[in-house]
């Protein structure tokens, strides 16, 4: 190994090296800490919600596609079973459920039996359910992470975006009243 | 009342750190001792201010004091006492509260224990410990203050998570932190030395009682981590590569590597810039994860902007702490010189390859663990990194360092010769092929990666072994030599045998536990049975069963093998109200060698109960080991050469003697 008694240039610039990283580090920390993606405006809003067709996650419900949107205001949630927020939400999700309001769900980038277990374990809240693999619905829905919630229109067009977990806090002040502006004709 | 008292004593905390950072480190630069010695007793006042804050919040915990908004968002009446009391770290502001009295408490142990460091050393660690403290407390006082008061009073609390309400967690961060909080040690350690410009092999024994510590403590906190996520989340796995988990797993790579690169500047003067870095780079890791995790940045990109101001401080902390110190290191680790030199094959060599593994394995997890959140900065996908990253590049790491782990500590210092080492490894090597091929032939050549974990786990066992008899010359010489050379072995000798020993009872855990193991999901009515791994479960019963604070069905699950009742289990599953969460109880019947492992899942239609049955053969022995390993570190620092004073002040003695 080399001895370390050689103080060169090169060698100072080695030392500068972990600090340099640090640079690039903190200023990625600090980038993501300027990004308050629940501030950004979805470019989605007030447009019709993207074509898709997905698989079943549940055995005995049918999967989720374009054409079940719409007809009546409704929401869409994206999940996750690896996503710990979205286990936080959930027991909101079940309380949705409860309360007859229409919430379709949509699994992202999971796997088939990791989701049907997080619903076996905390219950399904979801009329229908699709499983979005590779995220590309997400994607073309404008998600930016799970969990995310929509409320569609009865004409199947984006009318809001919720990111993070749902709470019985955020649905009384921020869901319940869209939809009920919705559900007026 | 006392909460207020706990405010002020908070308070008081970070006036004492400001002090202790100040004075000690502006009289070590002028050589003032009266000013030197200022560091040790505001390092034990500031530990017992922060030690009645502590108190102050456990009382509003334990009493109930919904006046108190901490207390009132975290805790409930009916909570059991155990829960109330650890519930105050079971939250942002008292987990912070926890970090910062750890962080005292080390500090104030470094002042009682550390007599016989140079005082201008001693007052700079100290003054570099203060000002980690002046950053910690003011976070905690001007972001996530636990004392706030509110009204109108809550007739009762919220809660605490459901989750979070069982023993394994409860003294899970207690454990992680003092591993975490522990290598702030040897951060100050190694900031006090650049600034001395002095880095020798009395320095690196100093710090080595303290690397140690918080070594064992971060293995005990994620041994406690990995196993309540076992029998807690009722998935049947003990790891998944999770951020959080691998916040706390990346500076235990760091810590580990930083260990072994320490003994080499202890005992051969040589690595010192590398080790230094080790020492800064491994706290660096611990604040970024604790930061990290407690910010929910990884979990979800969603968490961190929830307070913006609390995630600037954050920001502001790590690029002071981290970025300052880095920049101290450029400017100063140039001009540390080494004296000891060594030939490529050497025992100092092994150390080094042990260390850039290490080190590449952390920056392995380090990658893993981030890339999202850089892609995510630069506006691309979301995506998460899982297990099948983590697989092909960990284990591939993994694999040349255990197989060098066995031969390093057969060389010898400075210059070793290869071929005699393994000349001696020769019986290692063939017990470890033998037991590989037994693997090949039990697994009918369908697995590649059972033979070769298993085989690695082998060599690892049996090259230590054959260290260990080496040292005592067994079979070699009379049983006389042999039992005096058994005495005479340093503990710091045995500590290593028995660590590395750990790493391979934890490899085969490891290697078993995910190969083989079976699951079973099914939908069972009373009084029918499945088969699993050979043993019969019979599902006899569901009761009910209240509890203080939730509700719950108890299952009775007899398991019988060929006829032969030999344990019955009761998973049950827990709905609380006031939170509206069911958890699962998790019921696990264990014989040392393997886990028979019961979920109790959601009721049917029908009257059956769905039921997640696993045999998870080996798994006990990943935690044995790691168990192993921590007795190996704890023996490591009993070690008499930490106790008695540094070399150099021998030395010294010595000479003055000759002197007189």
């Amino acid at each position: 190994m080399p001895p370390e008694n050689k103080s060169t240039l090169g060698r100072r610039l080695l030392f500068l090296l972990p600090v340099a990283a640090f640079v690039a580090l903190a200023v990625t920390f600090a980038l993501g800490l300027g990004h308050d993606p629940t501030m950004l405006k979805s470019a989605m809003i007030d447009k019709p919600a993207p074509a898709f067709a997905l698989e079943p996650v549940m055995a005995d419900k049918p999967g989720l596609a374009r054409a079940d949107l719409g007809g009546k205001p409704m929401l869409v949630n994206f999940f996750a079973s690896w996503c710990a927020p979205c286990r936080v939400e959930h027991a909101t999700l079940n309380g949705i459920a409860a309360s007859g309001i229409p919430l379709v769900g949509i699994a992202y980038k999971d796997k088939l039996e990791n989701a049907q277990r997080f619903l076996g374990d905390l219950g399904d809240p979801y009329q229908k359910i699709g499983l979005d693999l590779d995220g590309r619905t997400a994607i073309d829905f404008g998600v930016y992470g799970v969990p995310e919630t929509y409320i569609l229109d009865r004409e199947g067009r984006i009318r809001f975006r919720y990111a993070g977990s749902l709470s019985d806090e955020v649905l009384k002040t921020e869901i319940l009243p869209r939809l009920a502006a919705l559900e007026r004709p | 009342m006392i909460a207020e008292l706990g405010h002020f004593a908070l308070i008081l905390a970070l006036l004492i750190a400001i002090v202790q950072s100040i004075l000690p480190m502006v009289g070590a630069q002028r050589g003032a001792r009266p000013m030197m010695d200022v560091a040790a007793p505001a390092a034990l006042l500031q530990f017992g201010a922060v030690a009645l804050a502590f108190a102050a919040l456990t009382h509003g915990y334990v009493t109930s004091d919904f006046s108190l908004k901490n207390v009132a968002e975290n805790s409930h009446s009916l909570k059991p006492l155990l829960y109330k009391i650890t519930g105050v770290w079971g939250n942002h502001e008292g987990s912070m509260l926890l970090w910062a009295l750890i962080l005292t408490l080390y500090g104030a142990a470094v002042a009682a224990f550390g007599r016989n460091l140079p005082p201008a050393l001693k007052a700079r660690v100290l003054s570099v410990h203060g000002m980690i403290g002046v950053g910690f407390l003011a976070f905690i006082l001007f972001t996530s203050n636990p004392f706030l008061r509110m009204l109108p009073v809550p007739p009762d609390g919220q809660g605490l998570n459901p989750i979070l309400q069982d023993p394994g967690l409860a003294f899970h961060p207690p454990f992680l932190y003092l591993g975490y909080v522990g290598f702030s040690m040897a951060f100050s350690f190694a900031v006090a030395a650049l600034i001395e410009g002095r880095v020798d092999p009395a320095w690196a024994r100093w710090v080595r009682p303290w690397t140690l510590v918080a070594w064992c403590a971060l293995t005990l906190g994620i041994c406690l981590g990995s196993w309540w996520a076992y029998y807690e989340l009722g998935w049947g796995g003990w790891w998944a590569w999770d951020p959080v988990e691998n916040a706390s797993f990346m500076p235990w790579l760091s810590g580990t590597a930083l260990l072994h690169s320490a003994i080499v500047v202890e005992k051969r003067d040589t690595l010192k810039g590398w080790t230094i870095f080790l020492a800064l780079v491994t706290f660096s890791l611990s604040l970024l994860g604790t930061f990290l995790v407690r910010s929910g940045v990884l979990s979800s990109v969603h968490a961190f902007a929830v307070d913006p101001a609390r995630g600037a401080f954050i920001l502001v902390l790590l690029v002071v702490a981290i970025g300052g110190s880095l920049v101290l290191f450029a400017l100063k680790a140039p001009n540390l010189r080494a004296t000891g030199n060594f030939a490529p094959i050497s025992r100092e060599s092994a150390l080094v390859l042990n260390n850039l593994l290490l080190a590449t394995a952390a920056l392995t997890v380090f990658l893993g663990t981030l890339y999202p959140l850089f892609l995510d900065v630069i506006g691309g996908d979301k995506v998460s990194v899982g297990s099948p990253y983590y697989n092909a590049t960990f284990v591939p790491l993994m694999v040349p360092l255990v197989l060098v782990m066995a031969a390093g500590p057969l060389m010898t210092w400075k210059r070793a010769d290869l071929a005699s080492v393994l000349m001696r490894l020769r019986l290692a090597f063939g017990a470890a092929l033998a037991v590989a091929l037994v693997m090949v032939i039990v697994t009918r050549g369908h697995e590649a990666l059972a033979p070769l974990g298993i085989g690695l786990a082998a060599w690892l066992l049996f090259g230590t072994l054959k260290e260990l008899a080496e040292r005592i010359r067994l079979f070699q010489a009379p049983w006389e030599v042999v039992r005096n050379r058994l005495t005479h072995t340093t503990r710091a000798a045995w500590g290593m045998s028995v660590a590395h020993a750990g790493l391979a009872v934890t490899i085969a855990g490891i290697t078993v536990a995910s190969g083989w193991q079976q699951e079973a999901i099914q939908t069972l009515k009373p009084g029918e049975s499945v088969t699993l791994a050979g043993d019969l479960y019979r599902f006899d019963r569901v009761e009910p069963r209240p509890g203080p604070n939730y509700s719950a069905e108890q299952a009775t699950v007899t398991l019988s093998h060929d006829g032969r009742t030999f344990a019955t289990l009761h998973p049950s599953r827990l709905t609380y109200p006031l939170q509206r969460m069911t958890t699962t109880d998790v019921a696990i019947h264990t014989d040392g060698f393997s886990d028979r492992y019961v979920v109790l899942g959601d009721p049917q239609p029908d009257g059956g109960w769905i039921f997640r049955i696993y045999y998870n053969p080996l798994v006990p022995w990943v935690w044995f080991g790691a168990l192993i390993m921590v007795l190996g570190g704890v023996l490591s620092l009993s070690d008499r050469r930490l106790r008695i004073g540094a070399p150099v002040k021998r030395l010294k003695r010595a000479e003055a003697e000759l002197a007189a």
